[in-house]
């Protein structure tokens, strides 16, 4: 166990050192989130009628959520490449903890979810996001989000060591889960949708998980929707975590 | 001539001390795809064994198998003393492997690239630290190991790989085709620093495509073929297994073969051939076989252009052994397997 710790922390401070040496990364994670902000709140935020709640409130917790779900696409394609480049093979053939090279990836992505939270939150405050709800609501608020985050960091861990190559690993990630998150309350009321869309976005979890957030930090009424998230998350992560792991042991490279 | 032609079957396990790897009929398929049927071998400790094949032979599975990242169907395989399947765990830390692909972290730099590696192995960051930086002196690499690795050289980088293969000084080091891709500088600088490697005592074993590289660095050659062992022993012993010394001739004038064949008959240990401009004579002795094949052709008018004394090569042994289709290496390996 402590071998698994110590191993973990090695294998994410190895992915964090990179990520000021990759300026592109750091992109993904900054520039572009706030563009979607941006756009969404500027170019379409006007037409979208949100029921009495002023758009970039409505806004905020469903981008923030959308994009913490796809913090771990990193993950995806870093474990696909160092498959790729025999870095995996490496790993395999160290005396080093079997589940660390997934846990350390998924340990650096909450790390850089944090930040993506962080930058996003900002410049929500800066375009008129206001926090509605007590102190100790927001900060479980960011806690549920890096729940969610590394939940979904195992699942896109799975989806890159099965896919062939990193292209693949994209169009899993774009095709499946990219419209999973649009077909939800993140960012239209899900009543204005048509049936069946309607009633899928009603049980999507990513929809539970929206609705969590504008509950704990813009005090929209609560119902079950924190506890649901938890459960979600926590369902996910049990699911996708030891999958991955089963298919890293057995894993043949290229 | 085979060292494990008598050990056919997977139980029959060597109590011999001094070997470092043993290798008793692995079978590892995959789907339709047999990709070792069954392969025998032993490396002697302190010693290089040249695994040699061409792409898709099966050498590259053997070493994924032996270094514990792929469980064999059938047969036993010991490492260091260790069954690769029942001890994989110890037997990790006794191994060092550089693969196929120079696998270091292009975002670190190559000091941060060792320094993982041997944390990973359990050491502590300043106990890996130290010999990270004492494997970069060695392997010439000291300027540039505060250098992200995406700068660095295809030499420089397999260098870096094989470093960190030895990281823990493991008393076995596999690697895989370790210069394949490279220009010839940096593969001379890379036979140099895997010289003294073995000089220092390590165990490995070396596969490659590149004949002049195992004739170069290994003490004995396992041929496989179609993941059948298909000839081992000395780079010596496979020579002669393809023939002697040949004398070669070649003509000024392609008509003349004919002539030529009968011409130098008298001096040859064996028919000799003809093939276009090309007369090769085998023949017992090195001695005089030169000034005597042009004395026997200038009395029969015959023009020659070029004449030299040959050996074989592995090449020759390579194409002999494994032929050019596949059908005729199947063949070669059964007719192995009897000897």
């Amino acid at each position: 166990m402590r071998r698994l710790v110590t191993d973990t922390l090695i294998i994410a401070e190895r992915n964090l050192i990179r990520l000021p040496r990759r300026p592109e990364l750091l992109l993904a994670f900054t520039v572009q989130p706030i563009m979607f902000v941006l756009l969404f709140r500027y170019v379409f935020g006007g037409a979208i009628y949100t029921g009495g709640v002023p758009y970039v409130e409505y806004l905020i917790p469903g981008i923030i959520v959308q994009n913490v779900a796809f913090g771990g696409f990193v993950t995806a394609l870093g474990l696909n490449d160092d498959m790729h480049k025999g870095l995996i093979d490496r790993f395999r053939s160290l005396p080093m903890a079997r589940a660390a090279v997934l846990a350390g990836r998924t340990s650096a992505d909450v790390v850089t979810n944090f930040l993506g939270i962080c930058i996003l939150v900002i410049t929500g405050l800066i375009i008129g996001f206001v926090f509605h709800a007590p102190l100790l609501h927001v900060v479980a608020g960011f806690a549920l989000l890096l729940l969610i985050g590394y939940a979904f960091s195992w699942v896109f861990a799975l989806v890159g060591l099965v896919a062939s190559t990193p292209e693949s690993a994209n169009s899993v990630g774009f095709i499946v889960i990219f419209p999973l998150t649009f077909i939800s309350s993140a960012f239209v009321p899900v009543a204005t949708m048509p049936e069946p869309l309607k009633t899928f976005a009603q049980v999507n979890p990513f929809t539970i998980f929206v609705d969590a957030m504008r509950a704990l930090w813009i005090g929209t009424p609560a119902g079950n929707y924190v506890w649901g998230a938890v459960v979600w998350a926590v369902v996910i992560l049990v699911v996708f975590a030891p999958l991955a792991v089963a298919r890293y042991r057995r894993t043949a490279g290229s | 001539m085979s060292v494990t032609d008598e050990a056919q079957r997977p139980e029959a396990r060597t109590s011999d001390g001094d070997a470092a790897i043993v290798v008793r009929g692995v079978v590892k398929t995959f789907g339709e795809v047999q990709a070792l049927g069954g392969v025998d071998l032993e490396v002697r400790k302190g010693t290089v064994l040249g695994l040699l094949g061409p792409n898709g032979a099966g050498k590259t599975t053997l070493v994924r198998v032996l270094t514990t990242l792929l469980l064999p169907d059938a047969g036993t395989a010991t490492v260091d003393g260790l069954d690769v399947v029942r001890d994989a765990g110890a037997l990790r830390h006794r191994i060092g492997l550089a693969g196929q692909y120079a696998a270091v972290d292009e975002n670190l730099t190559g000091l941060e690239n060792l320094t993982m590696v041997g944390r990973l192995y359990g050491a502590s960051r300043a106990d890996a630290k130290r010999r990270g930086a004492e494997l970069l002196e060695s392997f010439d690499l000291t300027d540039a190991g505060d250098r992200v690795t995406s700068t660095y050289s295809g030499g420089m980088r397999r260098r870096l790989d094989l470093a960190a293969a030895l990281v823990a000084k493991p008393p076995v080091v596999f690697l895989d085709e370790p210069t394949t891709g490279l220009d010839p500088r940096s593969r001379i600088t890379l036979w140099e620093t895997i010289e003294a490697l073995v000089s220092g005592g390590t165990t490995v074993l070396l596969t490659t495509q590149y004949l002049d590289e195992a004739d170069r660095l290994a003490d004995s050659i396992t041929v496989i073929d179609h993941g059948r062992v298909i000839a081992s022993g000395t780079s010596d012993e496979l020579k002669d297994r393809v023939g002697g010394e040949r004398v070669e001739v070649v003509l000024e004038n392609p008509a003349d073969c004919e002539r030529a064949v009968a011409a130098l008959e008298p001096m040859a240990a064996e028919a000799p051939t003809a093939h276009d401009s090309l007369v090769s004579v085998p023949v017992r002795t090195r001695r005089g076989v030169i000034a005597e094949a042009v004395r026997l052709l200038t009395d029969e008018g015959i023009g020659v252009e070029d004449i030299n004394l040959r050996r074989p090569t592995l090449d020759d042994v390579f194409l002999t052994l494994t032929g050019h289709a596949a059908e005729e290496a199947a063949e070669a390996g059964e007719g192995d397997h009897a000897s």
